[in-house]
């Protein structure tokens, strides 16, 4: 009884849709008229045929290896930072996590563009202080990539609140006991606090690389909704939405959608298989 | 040489002084124990000495050098936590080899040095497991074989038995002796526990709020306290202290009147004033039943406990202190009963209104 509005929202919201949208990927259909059963061909066309689908891989797999890796660095190199208990660490995690909060919004999307923009703020300052004259850093093929990912970058709160807590569960002993064995400061890193922390890397891992393939917000917004310049911020989700909304070709878009569940899917078991020779879980005493 | 010299040493955090200004020698081979109640700073004193806290005045030097400001990791010094701290994700031979690891041993030497660490505390088939699948004691064994391994200048011990049962507890003190006779190495280990202290020291440092109480062997500790506070912490059960007063000094010899009536006679080697408030100090096995013309103390017994090699009485004395009789074997008391009570052989402490002991010859 109490589960009701869950199910209703699971059944209807979810699940209903999820389905639907798998039969539809067997389909063409345009929204406006029914769909018409076309067999694998949506999947035949994506594999053999798309070229921009290829594209689009391409920029999302070059965002997802480049953000993730360097947003959790930078996420945990702040965690640790934070971990010391140094005067007004509240304000500064309160302040760290702020981009993150505000990031993934349209508003944010939108100042970074005119931040990047040939007029914008980045230019302006290394004007002043260099007399170069930069590009527009989201206008131009060669960077607009570039300037996204650093905006992916910037939005490190929410793995780095994660890694914080994470820190928070070593024991302090432990780090004490290594001094006394002499160990440096940078081997009591690699020797106790990366092995501790493997589960929380793994869940950051794991969590911000299905993100990254789903980013959408951002490209759509710097590239407005073209994936442009040249199609080198075409992400995968943007493509997938250009096909649904801008081409009415939803067989596709569907098929498109399951074709990333299935990547994030070998992804996210990639990860799970390798985690055994590096991920300690306390509890499992191996 | 001393191994080990503290001079002066003071700890704050923040406004709180919490070691006052401690001076302690230890030689080569020596094992001190750091004994106190609860927050007497015996644990912040180790840590100082092992370099994990910082130290707010004066010196602590080991083998004559000063090492302030020399981080925990280049003092060579090994510690053994209460915690244990373990590395959890390593097994035991890991945990092991941690420390020849850091100093860049070579690998057949650490091989060597591990299983012979390993020999010494029975852990060897213990070596490939994880710290989560062993017990309390087998934990600590591993614990002080990390230490073993690393061939410290001095072993340092912190509380190290408490989290084990009693019987373990009672195991690893003989183990831990019998590792010291073995090593000859210095050993610094911090107690709450004096029968531990009793048990494990050389040399006992007696720690209360921060200051050295008293500094001594076990034995000289217990038979010769320098105040109300060491002879009470000493000992179980506890000595028994009575209320009196000096009633008359002529010379060296002087008579304490007791607040039940009685009189107590002897001779002083500084004698206090006339009318000056003291404490007599007996402990319970120095308390002993008599004939009655010879009873110093009456006492009613309260309760009788049985412990089939001896017997702790408990009595009430007729001003309504009470008092522990220790006796010897089974006796036959019930409660009800009445006692009639003397100091063996003289063997009773006399403490001034400051405390301190007053000296007889």
């Amino acid at each position: 009884m109490f589960l009701l509005p869950w199910l209703i929202g699971f059944f209807g919201l979810t699940l209903g849709p999820t389905l639907a949208s798998l039969y539809l990927s067997f389909t063409d259909y345009d929204l406006l008229t029914s769909p018409r059963w076309s067999g694998l061909e949506n999947y035949e066309y994506a594999f053999f045929h798309d070229r921009r689908l290829g594209n689009a891989l391409s920029v999302t797999f070059t965002y997802v290896l480049w953000s993730v890796p360097l947003k959790l660095t930078v996420a945990l190199l702040l965690a640790m930072v934070l971990d010391r208990s140094v005067r007004g660490v509240a304000f500064y995690r309160a302040t760290f996590y702020l981009p993150s909060l505000l990031g993934a919004s349209v508003a944010i999307a939108v100042l970074w563009r005119q931040i990047f923009g040939a007029q914008g703020l980045v230019n302006q300052m290394l004007f002043l202080l260099t007399g170069m004259k930069g590009p527009a850093w989201v206008a131009h093929p060669d960077y607009a990539l570039t300037t996204l990912i650093v905006l992916a970058i910037w939005q490190f709160g929410s793995p780095m609140i994660i890694f914080l807590a994470g820190l928070r569960q070593v024991p302090q002993d432990l780090y004490e006991a290594a001094s006394m064995d002499g160990a440096s400061g940078w081997r009591q890193f690699r020797k106790i606090t990366l092995p501790l922390l493997a589960p929380v890397i793994f869940f950051n891992l794991v969590f911000q690389t299905i993100e990254a393939f789903k980013a959408f917000t951002q490209a759509y917004i710097v590239s407005g909704g073209q994936g442009g310049p040249v199609d080198s911020t075409l992400f995968y989700s943007l493509y997938l939405y250009e096909e649904a909304f801008a081409n009415f070709r939803m067989g596709y878009a569907s098929a498109l959608a399951w074709l990333l569940l299935v990547i994030i899917a070998i992804f996210t078991a990639i990860a799970f298989a390798t985690s055994k020779y590096w991920v300690y879980y306390e509890d499992e005493g191996r | 040489m001393a191994d080990l010299e503290l001079r002066q040493v003071v700890k704050d955090f923040g406004n709180l002084r919490v070691i006052h200004g401690i001076d302690l020698k230890i030689d080569h081979g020596e094992f001190i124990v750091f004994v106190g109640p609860s927050g007497c700073g015996k644990s912040t004193l180790l840590r100082m000495i092992a370099g994990l806290e910082e130290i707010s005045g004066g010196d602590v030097m080991i083998d004559g050098q000063v090492v302030n400001d020399m981080p925990a990791a280049r003092r060579e010094l090994a510690m053994v936590f209460q915690s244990y701290a373990l590395y959890p994700h390593m097994s035991v031979r890991k945990n092991l080899a941690f420390g020849l690891e850091t100093m860049k041993v070579p690998k057949p030497e650490i091989e060597r040095q591990v299983k012979q660490a390993a020999d010494i505390l029975q852990i060897n088939e213990l070596l490939d497991r994880k710290p989560g699948q062993l017990s309390g004691g087998q934990r600590q064994r591993v614990a002080i074989g990390r230490a073993i391994v690393r061939e410290p200048r001095i072993f340092l011990f912190d509380e190290p038995l408490s989290n084990l049962d009693a019987e373990l507890r009672m195991q690893m003190r003989v183990e831990i002796n019998r590792l010291h006779r073995r090593l000859g190495s210095t050993m610094v280990f911090v107690t709450h526990d004096q029968v531990e202290a009793m048990t494990l020291a050389d040399r006992i440092v007696v720690l209360r709020a921060g200051r050295v109480e008293q500094v001594g062997s076990p034995l000289e500790l217990y038979n010769k306290p320098d105040n109300i506070f060491v002879a009470g912490f000493l000992g179980s059960p506890r000595m028994n202290f009575l209320p009196g007063t000096v009633d008359r000094v002529e010379g060296h010899r002087g008579e304490i009147l007791l607040a039940g009536g009685q009189r107590l006679t002897t001779e002083f080697s500084a004698p206090p004033k006339a009318g000056e408030a003291v404490t007599i100090g007996v402990r319970p096995e120095d308390l002993v039943p008599v004939p009655e013309t010879d009873a110093v103390l009456i006492g009613e017994v309260t309760i009788a406990e049985q412990l089939g090699g001896e017997t702790y009485v408990y009595v009430t004395l007729p001003d309504g202190q009470s008092a522990t009789v220790e006796i010897k074997g089974q006796a036959r008391v019930r409660p009800g009963d009445r006692l009639h009570l003397a100091f063996e052989d003289g063997k009773f402490h006399i403490f001034g209104s400051d405390e301190k002991v007053i000296r007889r010859t």
